[in-house]
C-alpha cells in the first residue's frame, strides 16, 4: 500500500488525481448551474421539504462527524491523556476541514448566501436555535483554524506566531468543547419546533442530548476510521510516535465509544419510555427505528467492546466505519426519512443527482485538501524543530 | 505547556465571558399566563358550512397580491380534483373533500397562513424576518431573509413557500392577511369577494363570539370546536365546521403548545452550558495536571529506588566478578605451573629414555629420534 502512496506523490496522472479531477470538473459545472439557475434548477427541494440532502448530509452528518477534533483535543489537553497526543493534529485537521465544508455547503443551500453574516450584523434572531447553531459554528470554525494553525506555521517557519497559539491551546480547547456541546446539541434541538412533522420515535424532548452523545460517538469513531485510512495511504509520512500510538488510540477510543454507545442506547430507550411510544415499534417506521437502534447503536457498542477487550484491531476499525455510517443514517432519518412521515409517498423527497453530485464534490474537495496538507505539514509526524509538541 | 495557574484562571474567565456573551439570549420565560394575542387584533373566521368552493377568494388573492397567472383559470373547478397546498404562486387554496356529508354535498376548506398568536415561523427565524403585528397579521421582511427556510420547517400548518426558481432574490412567501389593505381600512382581498358568509373579518375577540353563536344556533350541525382558538397556542384565522376537522385537511394532533415553548427549554440551557462547562473542564484540567505531577513524582521515586537497587546489584555483581576473576586467575596459574612441571618431568623422562635407547641400540639414533618426535 505504501507503494501506492509513493506513486501518488510522484506523477500527476494517478487514479486519485484522475477521479478527483473528474469530480471537481463536475462540481464546478454544478456550482455554476446552482448559482445561475437557483435552487429550483438543481435540487428536488419543494415547499414540503425545505431541507434536503445538503442539510441532512452535509450539515447534520458533517458536523457530527467533525466532532473528533473537540473529543480528541479535550482528551489530551484537558483530561491529560498524553498517550493519545499523536491523534490530536489529524483529528483537528479533519474537524477543521469538516466545518469548513459545512460552511461551504451552506452557501449552496441557502437562498441568498451573501447574506449569511446577516444574523450577526443585521438582525439577531435570538429566539431561534438556528441563530445559536450559526453563532457556534462560526466561532468554532475560528477556534479550529487556530488549533490547526501551529502545524501550518511550523511548515511556514513562523516560530513566534506559533508560540503564541501553542500557549493558548488549553483555552482554545475548552472554548471548543463549550461551543461543540452547544451546537451539536442544538442541531438536534432545531427539530424540537416540529413535533407534527418528525415521527414520534425520532422526535423527543431529549433530541439535543441524543445529538450531542451521538456526536461524541461519531467523533471517536471518525478518529479510529481516519487513522486506519492514513496508516494505509500516508504510512510514509508517519513518524515512530504516531505508529506506536496508533493502536493505543484505536483501542482506547474503541473502549470509550463502546461506553458512549451503550449510554446512547439507554438514552434512546428512555426516550421511548418517557413518551410511551412503544406501540409505534410495531409499525413500518418502528421496524426501521429498530434497525437503527439495534443495528447501528447496540451492535457497534458490542463490537467495540469485544474489539477493545480482545485487542482485535481489524474488528475495531470495521466497527468504527459501521458506527460512522450509523450516525449518518441517524441524521438522515431525523432530517429526511422520518421527517414529513405523514405525507403520502408521492410527496416525499428524494435528492436529485445534482444534489448528490454536489455533496460528492464537496467531500472530494475535503479529501484533496486533507491530502495536500498531510503530505506537506507536520500532521502525522512531529516537526524536527518542535519535537515536544505531540 | 508553559502555564501558570493564575494565567489559566484568567483565560478561563475570559473564555466563559466570551461564550456567555455570544450565546446569551432572552430565553422565553416560563409563565402560567397564556398569551392571548394583542388586544384588539384582527382575525378571519372561515365557516366550512357556508363555503361553496367558488374559488373567488383565490382569484382575489392573486389579484391583490400581483401574483402570476395561474396554470388553470380560477373559474376552472376541476382544479379541486387534487389536494393542493399553498405555493409561491398561490397564497391561498381551496380544497374539496367528498363523501363527508350525509347529503352528499362536498365540503370545501380554504387554506392560508393562520397568523398564529405566537408563530413558529417567527420564533424559528434567525434574522427576525417574521413579525406578529399588533393588528394580527404575521408579516415577512424580505430585506433580511437569508433563505435558510427554517421557518418552513417550523410552521406546523405547512404554509410558507419558497421561490426556488429565482436565482438571485428568492423570498419566502405566504398570505399576509392583506396587512397593507388592513392598514388602509380595507378588507382582506379574499374576504371582500366571498359571496357567502364563509369568510368574516373582524376583531378576534368578536369573531370567537360569532363562532360560538353560530355553533349554538345549530348544535345539531356544527362540531363543537373552534379550530384556531387554541391550536398551537391560538391563531388569528378561525374555523368552524360541520364535519370533523381532520377529515377536511386540518390536523387535530398539533396540541395547544405555542411553538416558542417547544424550544424554550433548549434555549434556556445555552447560558447554563456556557457558564458551567468551562468551570467543570477547568477543574478537570487542574485535576489532571495534579495527577500528572503526582504520577511524575511517583515515577521519580520509583526511578530513584530502581537506580539504587541497580547500583547495589551492580556492585554485588562487580564484586562477584572480581572474586571470580581472582579465583580463575589463581586456578590458571596453578594449572600453568602444574602443566609446566608435568611437561618438564615428561621431557626429562623422554630424554632419559632416549639416552637409554641410544645407549642400548647405538645404531639408528635418527629413525628412533623421528619416531619419538611423532609420538610426542
Ligand atoms: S401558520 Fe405558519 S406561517 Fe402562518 S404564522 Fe403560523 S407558523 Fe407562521
Ligand atoms: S428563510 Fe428567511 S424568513 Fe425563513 S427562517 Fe430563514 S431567514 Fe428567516
Ligand atoms: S388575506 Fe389576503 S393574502 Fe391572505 S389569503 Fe386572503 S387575500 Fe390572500
Amino acid at each position: 500500500m505504501s507503494s501506492q502512496a509513493v506513486r501518488a506523490d510522484r506523477g500527476i496522472i494517478t487514479p486519485f488525481n484522475v477521479i478527483a479531477g473528474i469530480i471537481v470538473i463536475m462540481g464546478m459545472v454544478l456550482t455554476a448551474w446552482r448559482f445561475a439557475g437557483g435552487l429550483g434548477a438543481v435540487t428536488n427541494l419543494d415547499n414540503h421539504y425545505p431541507w434536503g440532502l445538503w442539510i441532512g448530509l452535509d450539515l447534520m452528518a458533517g458536523v457530527a462527524l467533525a466532532a473528533g477534533g473537540f473529543v480528541t483535543s479535550a482528551a489530551v489537553h484537558v483530561f491529560g491523556m498524553k498517550k493519545y497526543s499523536s491523534a490530536v493534529r489529524p483529528a483537528i485537521l479533519t474537524g477543521f476541514l469538516g466545518y469548513a465544508l459545512v460552511v461551504i455547503a451552506l452557501h449552496y443551500d441557502v437562498g441568498r448566501p451573501w447574506r449569511l453574516p446577516y444574523p450577526f450584523i443585521m438582525s439577531q434572531g435570538t429566539t431561534s436555535l438556528l441563530f445559536e447553531v450559526a453563532a457556534c459554528v462560526a466561532l468554532y470554525l475560528t477556534v479550529l483554524f487556530l488549533e490547526f494553525s501551529p502545524a501550518a506555521m511550523e511548515w511556514l517557519g513562523l516560530k513566534r506566531a506559533r508560540l503564541i497559539v501553542v500557549r493558548l491551546m488549553l483555552l482554545l480547547t475548552i472554548f471548543g468543547v463549550v461551543l461543540s456541546t452547544l451546537h451539536q446539541s442544538s442541531l438536534g434541538a432545531l427539530f424540537l419546533i416540529a413535533p407534527g412533522k418528525l415521527h414520534p420515535l425520532w422526535y423527543s424532548s431529549y433530541l439535543p442530548v441524543f445529538f450531542f452523545v451521538s456526536a461524541v460517538v461519531a467523533g471517536l469513531s471518525m478518529v479510529i476510521f481516519e487513522s486506519s485510512i492514513t496508516a494505509r495511504y500516508f504510512a510514509d509520512k508517519m513518524d515512530e510516535t504516531h505508529k506506536q500510538q496508533k493502536t493505543t488510540v484505536a483501542f482506547g477510543f474503541a473502549k470509550a465509544a463502546a461506553f458512549t454507545l451503550a449510554g446512547y442506547f439507554f438514552a434512546k430507550v428512555i426516550g421511548i419510555a418517557v413518551d410511551n411510544n412503544w406501540h409505534y415499534l410495531a409499525t413500518g417506521y418502528g421496524a426501521w427505528f429498530l434497525v437503527e437502534l439495534l443495528g447501528f447503536v447496540a451492535l457497534p457498542a458490542f463490537l467495540f467492546a469485544i474489539g477493545a477487550r480482545e485487542q482485535r484491531l481489524g474488528l475495531v476499525k470495521f466497527t468504527a466505519g459501521w458506527s460512522v455510517f450509523g450516525i449518518i443514517l441517524n441524521r438522515l432519518n431525523v432530517s429526511l426519512i422520518a421527517f414529513n412521515y405523514h405525507l403520502p409517498a408521492s410527496e416525499r423527497y428524494f435528492p436529485s443527482w445534482q444534489e448528490i453530485g454536489t455533496s460528492i464534490f464537496l467531500i472530494t474537495l475535503g479529501l484533496i485538501a486533507f491530502k495536500f496538507i498531510v503530505t506537506r505539514m507536520p500532521i502525522l509526524y512531529s516537526h524536527p524543530d518542535y519535537p515536544d509538541e505531540h | 505547556m508553559a502555564l501558570t495557574r493564575r494565567k489559566f484562571l484568567g483565560w478561563l474567565g475570559a473564555g466563559a465571558a466570551a461564550t456567555t456573551a455570544a450565546a446569551v439570549k432572552p430565553a422565553v420565560a416560563a409563565s402560567n399566563k397564556h398569551f392571548e394575542g394583542h388586544p384588539d387584533s384582527n382575525a378571519v373566521l372561515h365557516d366550512l358550512v357556508a363555503c361553496v368552493g367558488c374559488r373567488r377568494c383565490e382569484a382575489a388573492c392573486n389579484k391583490v397580491n400581483d401574483l402570476p397567472e395561474p396554470d388553470q383559470p380560477f373559474a376552472d373547478l376541476t382544479v379541486l380534483e387534487t389536494k393542493r397546498r399553498t405555493t409561491e404562486k398561490a397564497y391561498t387554496v381551496v380544497n374539496r373533500y367528498d363523501g363527508l356529508r350525509p347529503s352528499g354535498q362536498p365540503v370545501f376548506a380554504k387554506k392560508q397562513c393562520n397568523h398564529c398568536l405566537e408563530p413558529g415561523c417567527a420564533s424559528a427565524c434567525f434574522v427576525k424576518a417574521f413579525t406578529k403585528t399588533p393588528e394580527g397579521p404575521v408579516v415577512y421582511n424580505p430585506k433580511v431573509c437569508v433563505g435558510c427556510r427554517y421557518c418552513m420547517v417550523a410552521c406546523p400548518f405547512e404554509i410558507p413557500a419558497y421561490e426556488y426558481q429565482k436565482a438571485f432574490d428568492p423570498e419566502v412567501v405566504k398570505c399576509t392577511m392583506c396587512h397593507p389593505r388592513i392598514m388602509e381600512g380595507k378588507l382582506p382581498g379574499c374576504v371582500s369577494v366571498c359571496p357567502t358568509e364563509a369568510l368574516v373579518f373582524g376583531k378576534r375577540k368578536d369573531l370567537l363570539n360569532t363562532a360560538r353563536q353560530r355553533i349554538a344556533r345549530r348544535p345539531d350541525l356544527y362540531v363543537d370546536h373552534i379550530y384556531g382558538e387554541n391550536e398551537m397556542g391560538g391563531t388569528s384565522w378561525l374555523y368552524i365546521s360541520d364535519v370533523p376537522f381532520e377529515k377536511a385537511g386540518m390536523r387535530m394532533d398539533l396540541g395547544i403548545t405555542p411553538a416558542p415553548a417547544l424550544t424554550a427549554g433548549a434555549l434556556a440551557a445555552v447560558p447554563m452550558i456556557a457558564a458551567l462547562w468551562p468551570v467543570l473542564l477547568g477543574g478537570v484540567y487542574l485535576m489532571s495536571t495534579r495527577r500528572d505531577k503526582e504520577a511524575h513524582q511517583e515515577k521519580e521515586d520509583a526511578l530513584k529506588s530502581a537506580r539504587e537497587q541497580e547500583q547495589a546489584a551492580a556492585k554485588a555483581a562487580l564484586k562477584k566478578a572480581s572474586e571470580d576473576a581472582a579465583k580463575a586467575q589463581q586456578k590458571a596459574v596453578e594449572k600453568a605451573v602444574k602443566d609446566a612441571l608435568a611437561q618438564a618431568e615428561k621431557k626429562r623422562e623422554e630424554e632419559q629414555k632416549a639416552k637409554q635407547q641410544a645407549q642400548e641400540a647405538g645404531q639408528s639414533p635418527d629413525g628412533q629420534g623421528q619416531e619419538s618426535e611423532e609420538e610426542s
